[in-house]
């Protein structure tokens, strides 16, 4: 069939979601190793923004599928910081073991994320100021449980070797074990989403959400999971880092929100909802995290990375629209 | 005794808060048969298919399918009961492929070790024979996207799809109103073989000709009111037209609007 053959060529897989991701990514390692140098292709250098797509990733994510669902959840910035108070107040500050701190953590982070889900679903009120809503009332709950309990913003944690070696270790001195989270995340990821029929839902809710329902869709079900999904991730990323530096702050994670919506965007989900793929919010992420580190490795001043963010996801906006294009308009030849 | 027809409406009243806009409209739709359902924009065609589709619930009178009062939840409901609707643009996920957007909701799947996966190939296949089935060859990839379809062919596989899934009453809203004439011919004949299935087929249009060709049974809706119900045969091309204009001549319209057009007409035609 020419299903198979087309899927196997250079145009098949440029009409592909994750096609300008994949470039993109290819134009920022020659980039920095043009204006840079191969140090930061090194284990040692890769290390640096492997770190950094690591946890970002593990957000952007679900994220992405909210995205490609047709919502928006911005109260990651405050669940990161939640995930790593909670974990380090239970077992750091009330010495509690520490399974009862990240069971916590992970708890918070499914409470939030169902009440994201139900006043999404219950109200009209459009999820981004949903989110912005709780993205704040998080904020001031753990801002002010900690001053409470702890006379601080700044909480220590002694993590158990167990759970140092699971969610806090460097591997090789240099790279966290967040990042083996975050690849085996995005198997699991890529299994569910392009291979079950669940994908298929959330793929049908964000181009039609009435069509979908009459379709039989439960539409209700999987927006709440998907918001449960990206408040519990952001909390569980909160919750290695605390672990792994072995205290927790109060004020992180907000620029978790911007980055994670930039790499989804440029790993070429459509902002309207519909289109995407775990491949591409992967190498979106991978991008990000590439410009925002490459620039250590290259005689530029740091704040330029943020010139080339801004002209990298403008680019690739504009080059999706260029692959959705041509998804569209694609007609096998005629045999 | 002669079978009672699939679907029914009787004297069936819809308003929105104060605005009535339907009165009264009785219809009955048997299977192999195609219902034309005339009438201008506003006349309230696509609301008395919403209650069909169970979108909205009749604020009077009741809708039986097989003779049985029946009152649907939902459009999923009506669906259940065999009663499928296209609206005018076909495919609604335009991102999706053939394949994807056919199955959505009961995606096919198979065994893949321990897990449970998509059968991207069982889904392409059937849904590309389905199309395929009613004389579109030229869909032969799953994969390709709604959007990337033609209007016409975005229609058949809609159609195609009701049929695959058993629709026992097809409504069709305006499916040619924004096609070619050839890609509405293939709609229509599309239709046609869907009656030839046994499908009773309620067909929106406001194109006489269209209707015509497939109807087997009209009814004309002027203002909310069913203003004439006829077979075909009954009625020339110029009555009904006349009949949808609202009872107003359209000849009478069109030797006026010659009238206005006629110092104009007449400087250039003096030249010959
Ligand atoms: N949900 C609604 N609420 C109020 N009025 C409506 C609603 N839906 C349709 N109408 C009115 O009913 C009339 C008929 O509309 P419609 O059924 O769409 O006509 P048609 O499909 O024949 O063009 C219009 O005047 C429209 O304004
Ligand atoms: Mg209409």
């Amino acid at each position: 069939m020419s299903s198979s053959s087309s899927s196997l060529s250079i145009s098949g897989l440029l009409r592909r979601p994750e096609a300008g991701a994949f470039l993109g990514l290819l134009g920022v390692l020659i980039f920095f190793v043009i204006f840079g140098s191969m140090e930061f292709l090194k284990p040692s250098g890769a290390a640096s923004w492997l770190n950094v797509a690591a946890s970002l990733g593990i957000i952007a994510l679900p994220i992405g599928l909210l995205m490609i669902a047709g919502e928006l959840d911005i109260s990651i910035g405050a669940m990161i910081p939640a995930g790593s108070m909670t974990v380090a107040i239970l077992s750091g500050h009330y010495g509690l073991p520490i399974w009862v701190g990240i069971l916590g953590a992970l708890s918070f982070g499914v409470i939030i994320g169902l009440i994201n889900g139900y006043l999404v679903i219950r109200t009209a009120v459009p999820s981004l100021i949903v989110t912005l809503g709780t993205l704040f009332a998080v904020q001031g709950i753990v801002l002010g449980l900690s001053v409470i309990i702890t006379g601080t913003t700044s909480v220590a944690l002694t993590a158990a070797p167990w759970a140092k070696f699971i969610f806090g270790q460097f591997v090789g001195g240099t790279f966290q074990v967040i990042i083996f989270w975050w690849l085996a995340i995005t198997a699991v990821y890529i299994f569910v989403v392009h291979f079950t029929r669940y994908g298929n839902w959330i793929f049908a809710m964000g181009g039609d959400k009435i069509s979908a329902r009459n379709a039989g869709i439960p539409t209700e079900k999987l927006t709440i999971t998907l918001f449960v999904l990206s408040s519990t991730s952001a909390a569980f990323v909160g919750m290695c880092q605390a672990i792994l530096f072995n205290s927790a702050q109060v004020s992180a994670g907000m620029t978790f929100i911007f980055n994670s919506i930039i790499s989804v965007v440029v790993g070429g989900v459509l902002l309207t909802g519909g289109f995407g793929s775990i491949v591409g919010i992967f190498f979106g992420t991978l991008t990000f995290a590439v410009v925002n580190q490459g620039i250590y490795f290259t005689t530029f001043d740091r704040n330029w990375s943020s010139l080339i963010i801004g002209i990298m996801l403008l680019l690739a906006v504009l080059m999706n629209n260029t692959f959705r294009r041509m998804a569209l308009s694609y007609a096998p030849k005629k045999k | 005794m002669e079978k009672p027809p699939i679907l029914e409406m009787r004297d069936v009243c819809k308003s929105f808060g104060l605005i009535d806009v339907l009165h009264n409209i009785s219809l009955r739709v048997h299977s192999g048969e195609v219902l034309c359902l005339l009438g201008d924009n506003g006349a309230g065609k696509s609301t008395l298919i919403k209650t069909l589709a169970g979108v909205f619930n009749p604020t009077s009178g009741t809708v039986l399918m097989d003779g049985t009062p029946v009152t649907f939840s939902s459009p999923r409901d009506a669906s259940n009961r065999g009663i499928s609707t296209v609206h005018q643009f076909g495919g609604t996920f335009p991102l999706m492929s053939i394949g994807r957007s056919f199955f959505v909701g009961v995606e096919p799947t198979r065994k893949w070790g321990p897990f449970t996966i998509y059968d991207r190939k069982k889904a392409n296949e059937i849904a590309v024979n389905a199309v395929q089935e009613f004389g579109i060859t030229r869909i032969d990839d799953g994969d390709r996207l709604i959007g990337g379809l033609s209007g016409g062919e975005r229609q058949s596989l809609a159609i195609a799809r009701a049929v695959y899934f058993g629709a026992r009453v097809l409504i069709l809203d305006e499916p040619t109103a924004a096609l070619g004439v050839k890609e509405a011919a293939h709609v229509l004949r599309i239709v046609l073989q869907a009656r030839q299935k046994g499908i009773a087929v309620i067909f929106i249009t406001h194109n006489v000709v269209h209707a015509l060709t497939v109807g087997d049974h009209f009814a004309v809706l002027i203002r909310g009111a069913k203003a004439a119900d006829f077979r075909k045969g009954e009625k020339t091309r110029e009555e009904i037209t006349d009949l949808m204009a609202g009872g107003e001549h359209m000849a009478e319209l069109e030797a006026e609007i010659q009238h206005l057009k006629a110092p104009n007409a007449s400087a250039t035609v003096t030249t010959h």
